[in-house]
């Protein structure tokens, strides 16, 4: 193509890119460098139905001044990374110095916002990649067996998780694991505890909100290896079959290597995904056991006084981890286009 | 005949109330921002009955995550927005409602003087509907186990174990404990029950990892040990669902909620038959009860017209007119409307503004902190940490918050 005609095809995608991926990343990046004026508070009285109490006011006209000559808010550099919110340098630090076993240390850091969320995150972003990715090829290949008749039906409902929104597919799953819903109380029975609770239990509630995350991306893997399947060679499928490989050898030697690509695709995809972590939090109302950077996000927005310095901060966090995530399988990919160039 | 007849009248009555409530409005733009309970929808009807005028209303429980947003254009998206005591401060914090001196001179008349909330001197706020939590009790089931109805939260526990003993019920307390504002606020009310103050005076320095501040959690605690053991997601509307399926005897609940409590679908008959409210409790051998004040009332915007101001004024005046009181929507609310005649179900709230309950603090950081204790109480609920840890972990919580907002140095 001549360096013309691609930079006139190119433009408007490059265009789309700049305007809603790189500009919100500067964005973010700017706002979690500033924090708000200090506030200017004057003494005052508030009175109401329940008669006058004193009370402590912000005074707008001065901070409107403040906020005039810098509207940006004040610098604070890496201020607000540091706190206690997000990275709690110093709590870190102490806590090092303090503890006098790992077990202390670990659970010191286990009760900072920030690691706390990074212990599901990643607990729930490595369990539920590898486990989607099996259960989404077992079932391609066992729908690849099927009858041709009967895919169709079979292929729609294998569908059906990634369909439902996020947050009532988490919502339903959530009623049936109360402890008076259907599976709660099955689980009660099959384990005669009337008193378990998956909700009331942190390793429970991770459990089920892993079962969840599987439950919800199998699908999304289940049909990029369908359609892989499709493209397997039947020459060397019907070699394999001569040579005398049984059904698991032809599986394993022939199939898997021939996928190989669509895995790496699919994990990345899904590493970025489970690592933004966020719908079932909300919808298993499971904050108390599990918490994620997005969530630590959406919190900090919804809270009465909105805090975007914190909310920013979390969010060029969490861009730095999906580009430590995917960094191996970037490099990989970069290799076998440099091999195969 | 008989339907025709019944039609008839209900016309009539309609074409009525249609007549005594004309509001005829020379332009402007009205355009509400507010949550949603049966009372503030009442009152965003009212408005929107007005003629001459373009209405808009959004009523949504996100309501706070919008408001800030939607009047921070100029002009505002939203001309007014229903805000309770907690919630005015993000709006005067950021400065987008005005001083209503002016109007009130002009159209509010109807208005008494407790519903204007004034803040340093300007009304920035008028007050419709007070709200506190209170306690709500199924008198057949203290009958039965012969014990009065709890004043304390130690009569409380003493009669939930009695409950528990004679295999009534389970889990005979309830209470909104899910992790976030509602825990928060549960521990606002024992806080305060137990002589708490959030800040030190006159500061915005924490001050909740007190004696109080132990006492408080430790009753929860106990209190938690009679609940469903899902406690923690539990927010309102979960624990009225335990209520109304006869699983729960005695819970701390919202005024706003305890009236239209026994209403709903499927509500089991005993529940109907036993519901009964009462004042809120004191905790630890304190005065004050363990529980807070609230009001629910209407702003308006900065960034607005004169004109557009004036008409939102007046949509609102006539929402909350002394005439929208009838049968129907006086059990609704405690409304603070002249002329407004309590129903049984405002008893709780009644005695807890008789009983000296502390109003929640109306400061520009106690959002942050609310925040604060809404994350960091959970891992004691669960038995994760001691009360004093959780505390220590509530105060940096808030104090790293406060830093950011420019609170604290």
């Amino acid at each position: 193509m001549k360096h013309r005609t691609f930079f006139w095809f190119f433009l408007p995608t490059a265009l789309a890119m700049l305007i809603f991926i790189a500009a919100p990343i500067v964005s973010v990046v700017l706002q979690s460098l500033f924090v708000p004026h200090e506030a200017v508070l004057i003494e005052t009285e508030n009175c109401g139905p329940f008669g006058c109490t004193p009370s402590t006011v912000i005074d707008q006209e001065a901070t409107d001044k403040l906020r005039q000559e810098q509207p940006l808010g004040r610098f604070a550099g890496l201020e607000v990374y540091r706190d206690r919110g997000h990275l709690a340098v110093t709590e870190v630090r102490t806590a090092w110095a303090e503890s006098e076993s790992w077990g202390d240390f670990f659970s010191v850091l286990g009760n900072l916002p920030f690691y706390r969320s990074m212990a599901f995150t990643l607990t729930y972003t490595f369990t539920v990649t590898p486990l989607l990715i099996m259960l989404g090829f077992a079932i391609a290949v066992a729908v690849n067996s099927l009858n041709k008749h009967l895919k169709g039906v079979v292929i729609f409902f294998s569908l059906l998780p990634m369909i439902v929104n996020p947050l009532v597919g988490s919502l339903v799953l959530f009623w049936m694991i109360d402890s008076r819903g259907v599976l709660g109380s099955l689980i009660q029975y099959l384990a005669d505890d009337p008193n378990l609770s998956l909700k009331a239990s942190t390793g429970l509630m991770w459990i089920s909100l892993i079962i969840y995350g599987v439950w919800h991306s199998a699908p999304f893997a289940f049909v990029v290896f369908y359609a892989g399947l499709q493209t397997v060679p039947m020459d060397t499928l019907e070699s394999a079959q001569v040579d005398g490989a049984t059904r698991w050898q032809q599986i394993r030697y022939v199939v898997i290597p021939h996928l190989m690509p669509l895995v790496t695709f699919v994990a990345l995809i899904q590493l970025m995904d489970n690592f933004r972590v966020f719908e079932p939090i909300i919808g298993f109302n499971a904050s108390a056991h599990a918490q994620s950077l997005s969530w630590i996000i959406f919190n900090d927005l919804g809270g009465e006084t909105r805090q975007l310095s914190a909310a920013a901060t979390t969010s060029v966090l969490t861009i730095i981890g999906v580009a430590i995530l995917l960094s191996p399988v970037l490099v990989r990919t970069w290799r076998d286009f440099k091999e195969k160039a | 005949m008989y339907l025709k007849t019944t039609a008839l009248a209900g016309a009539l009555v309609l074409a009525a109330a249609g007549a005594a409530s004309a509001c005829e409005i020379t332009g402007g733009r009205v355009s509400i921002i507010g949550n949603e309970f049966p009372a503030i929808q009442t009152v965003g009807a009212g408005a929107g009955e007005c003629g001459g005028i373009e209405f808009n209303s959004n009523l949504t429980a996100d309501h706070q995550k919008l408001n800030v947003a939607g009047m921070s254009g100029d002009p505002a998206e939203y001309t007014t927005a229903i805000i309770a005591n907690s919630s005015i401060v993000a709006l005067i914090n950021e400065d987008v409602i005005q001083p209503l001196d002016d109007l009130v001179a002009q159209y509010g008349q109807d208005l008494r003087p407790n519903q204007l909330i004034t803040i340093d001197g300007k009304v920035m706020a008028v007050a419709f509907m007070a709200n506190a939590q209170h306690l709500v009790y199924r008198k057949d089931v203290l009958e039965q186990i012969g014990a009065e109805v709890p004043t304390s939260y130690e009569d409380m526990l003493a009669a939930a174990k009695m409950i528990r003993d004679q295999g009534i019920m389970d889990n005979p307390i309830g209470g909104a404990y899910a992790a976030g504002w509602n825990l928060a606020q549960e521990f606002n009310n024992m806080f305060l029950g137990y002589g708490g103050n959030h800040f030190k005076a006159g500061t915005a320095e924490p001050n909740v990892n007190s004696e109080a501040g132990v006492n408080a959690l430790n009753m929860m605690k106990a209190l938690s040990e009679y609940m469903n053991p899902d406690f923690l997601t539990h927010d309102s509307n979960a624990t009225n669902a335990e209520y109304r399926a006869g699983n729960v005897a005695l819970m701390n609940m919202w005024g706003s909620r305890a009236a239209t409590l026994t209403t709903a679908e499927g509500v089991l008959q005993e529940v109907i038959d036993g519901h009964a409210i009462a004042g809120p409790m004191t905790v630890g051998g304190g005065a004050t009860p363990a529980s807070t004040l609230w009001w629910d009332g209407w702003t308006v915007a900065k960034n607005v017209s004169d004109a557009d101001a004036e008409a939102t004024f007046q949509a609102m005046m006539h929402g909350i007119r002394p005439a929208m009181l009838n049968d129907e929507t006086s059990t609704l609310a405690v409304w603070l409307i002249d002329g407004y005649e309590p129903t049984p179900a405002a008893i709780g709230v009644f005695e807890a503004a008789q009983a000296g309950t502390i109003p929640y603090p109306m400061l520009p950081y106690m959002g942050l902190m609310h925040t604060a204790l809404g994350n960091e109480l959970a891992d004691f609920m669960q038995g994760k940490e001691s009360a004093e840890q959780a505390l220590t972990d509530v105060e940096a919580a808030y104090v790293a918050a406060a830093k950011e907002k420019g609170f604290l140095n």
